[in-house]
């Protein structure tokens, strides 16, 4: 007990220290880049250029400039003043909201298929070439194409994860089913089970867990490629977001996000480590 | 599977094991639950290289109540027979009769107990026991298939260890649960492959000791595959000795001349305990090697193999117990 106390607040004390550093560093490096103010403009357009001009600040902001923005977005996260102003929280919905359609459509396709394919080696082979062809496809090349049949670009958004999705999902069903062990398959055929009180006893728990992990990479997958597909259709979504803050020039707004954005992606991780647990078994 | 040409026409073979049978046993005949006839399974070589046969012409048979014990060195084809006689694997000649009926896939009626314990490790103890039970009874309620699988449970002396995961219990343990879901489903025949091998010498024999006691309660008719000796001996009624492989055959069928009701702690104290040791090592080490030299002998029949009782010389069956005689005493035994 007192050595695994203990190696976990080493380990958190170490955390801790390489934040600070790092923060640390990241301030040192934005005052390093303070250039000198410029002198003898306008005060008309000294106002439009901002700090940058007026007093030779960096566009990068410090760690507290960050830290002040994240909690103001974390205060307020589900304010909505038009189009191009909502609040965090309703940005990251909608993403979360795109990502878990896509995914759970991928999900009912992928798992059934994926459970026909490790079953029949026919159906192994005739499918394989297919899938390995479409598999290296970016996600994004389908945008077009999504756009062009789909006519809604909030659809598409979500056809993209889905197809992204699939793939991962879709191998490990097969590789889990197809390898389950012989001497279970072969228990449940001297007990004349039926082939899907088989399917559903002893094949689909037996490979739960390699499934298990292909979905783990699937959300993994379609949260990283979410962004990139908001950033090109638009309109909401965390994506969209980073777009916008770059826009608006805001590289304050462009870092919260990447951290909000890690952090929605590791609860979807921890998530599903969650429920690979709960299916996990030890031989 | 029709195919065999020259079968020995099988009402002579039947007659023939039934007679030496009941030499040994009450006058009442025996109703034979498992027969083997002229088995033989291939298997294609790598590369389109024709097939070589594991083993052929296997031929025995089992009585109600019986425990046969077939011996034989890894590579002659044991696991493939008992996958056969369960149905999991079909011959490429030859047929397996149960209770009357040729076999034609796994059935209930046949239980196998499996070298590793092969427990679904997800499910707890009574839930692989549970598992069995419901696919012998469909129609039980819960409670009635738990209360079935307790009863096997204790009996096997489980009792406290039902909620546990496979992984929680030790590897005699695991096998118990294998043994009690195969004896679960009250089948007509049990079918083990090397259950024991697995296990240290200790656990190996307090299962035996079980294994033993549940089979004479419940006139189980069994069919076992070892390669331990000393287990044979004590469990089985008759032994079938086979070759080695490829094209392995039945070379002998030992009957135990040991009496009925011997423990693992008295058997070796009975005079005739070391000539059937004796006998069955000579097998192991000499004879299943040189197998091919004993076949050329001019009168053997492999569908239908001699019988051997090797007993002390001044015992009643008057088996040679020095293994440099076993030749000759097989062919006494044979024209006897």
């Amino acid at each position: 007990m007192t050595t695994t106390n203990n190696f976990g607040l080493k380990a958190g004390l170490l955390s801790i220290v390489i934040l600070l550093l790092f923060l640390f560093g990241w301030h040192m490096l934005v005052v390093a880049q303070q250039g000198p103010a410029a002198e003898g403009l306008d005060p008309e357009y000294a106002a439009l250029l901002g700090k940058q001009a007026t007093e030779g600040d960096s566009a990068l902001p410090k760690p507290h400039e960050v830290g002040a923005e994240l909690w103001q977005h974390i205060s307020d996260p589900f304010y909505d003043a038009g189009p191009n102003d909502k609040g965090i929280g309703i940005q990251l919905a909608y993403s979360l909201f795109r990502v878990l359609t896509g995914f759970g459509l991928a999900a009912l396709l992928a798992v059934p298929l994926g459970f026909l394919i490790g079953m029949s080696p026919v159906i192994y082979q005739a499918l394989n070439p297919f899938i390995q062809l479409l598999k290296p496809v970016s996600p994004l090349a389908w945008m077009p194409l999504a756009l062009y049949t789909i006519k809604d670009s909030s659809l598409s958004a979500i056809f993209v994860i889905f197809i992204c999705s699939i793939w991962p999902m879709l191998i490990n069903t097969a590789f889990g089913v197809a390898n389950v062990r012989k001497e279970w398959l072969n228990v449940a055929k001297t007990l004349e089970v039926s082939p899907l009180r088989t399917a559903f006893r002893v094949i689909l728990p037996a490979a739960a867990p390699t499934i298990l992990t292909g979905m783990r990479i699937s959300i993994g997958i379609a949260w990283l490629v979410i962004v990139a597909a908001e950033m090109l259709v638009g309109g909401t979504g965390i994506g969209y977001f980073v777009w916008n803050e770059w826009n608006n020039l805001s590289i304050t707004g462009v870092v919260s996000a990447i951290v909000f954005i890690g952090l929605v992606g590791m609860f979807l991780d921890i998530l599903l480590a969650h429920a690979a647990k709960l299916v996990a078994y030890a031989e | 599977m029709s195919e065999a040409p020259i079968q020995f026409t099988p009402p002579k073979s039947h007659s023939v094991s039934q007679g030496t049978e009941m030499a040994d046993k009450p006058d009442t005949p025996l109703r034979k639950m498992i027969q083997v006839e002229g088995l033989e399974r291939r298997f294609p070589n790598p590369g389109d290289k024709g097939e070589t046969q594991i083993f052929g012409d296997v031929s025995f048979t089992v009585a109600e109540g019986e425990f046969v014990c077939l011996i034989g060195h890894s590579g002659c084809g044991k696991t493939t027979l008992l996958n056969i006689l369960a149905g999991l694997d079909g011959p490429s000649s030859g047929h397996v009769i149960v209770d009357g009926k040729e076999i034609s896939g796994p059935s209930l009626d046949r239980a196998v107990v499996f070298q590793g314990h092969a427990l679904m490790p997800w499910m707890s103890a009574m839930t692989n026991i549970a598992f069995a039970v419901e696919s012998r009874w469909p129609n039980w309620s819960s409670a009635d298939v738990r209360k079935h699988c307790q009863k096997y449970i204790d009996m096997v002396h489980l009792t406290g260890s039902e909620d546990k995961k496979p992984a929680q219990l030790s590897g005699g343990m695991k096998q118990r649960v294998g043994i009690a879901r195969a004896f679960s489903i009250e089948p007509k025949i049990l079918l083990m492959d090397e259950p024991f091998s697995a296990l240290d010498a200790l656990t190996r024999g307090s299962l035996q000791d079980e294994l033993v006691t549940i089979c004479k309660a419940t006139n189980q008719t069994s069919f076992m595959i070892t390669h331990d000796i000393d287990e044979a001996i004590l469990l089985a009624d008759r032994i079938v000795l086979m070759t080695n492989g490829p094209e392995a055959r039945v070379c002998e069928i030992v009957e135990n001349t040991l009496p009925k009701g011997r423990t693992r702690s008295d058997m070796h104290t009975h005079e005739n305990y070391y000539p059937m040791r004796n006998h069955l090592i000579e097998f192991l080490v000499n004879r299943s090697k040189n197998f091919a030299a004993e076949i050329s002998a001019a009168d053997f029949d492999p569908r239908n193999p001699p019988i051997a009782r090797p007993a002390a010389a001044s015992g009643t069956s008057g088996e040679q117990s020095l293994p440099s005689n076993d030749a000759s005493a097989t062919q006494e035994k044979k024209a006897s």
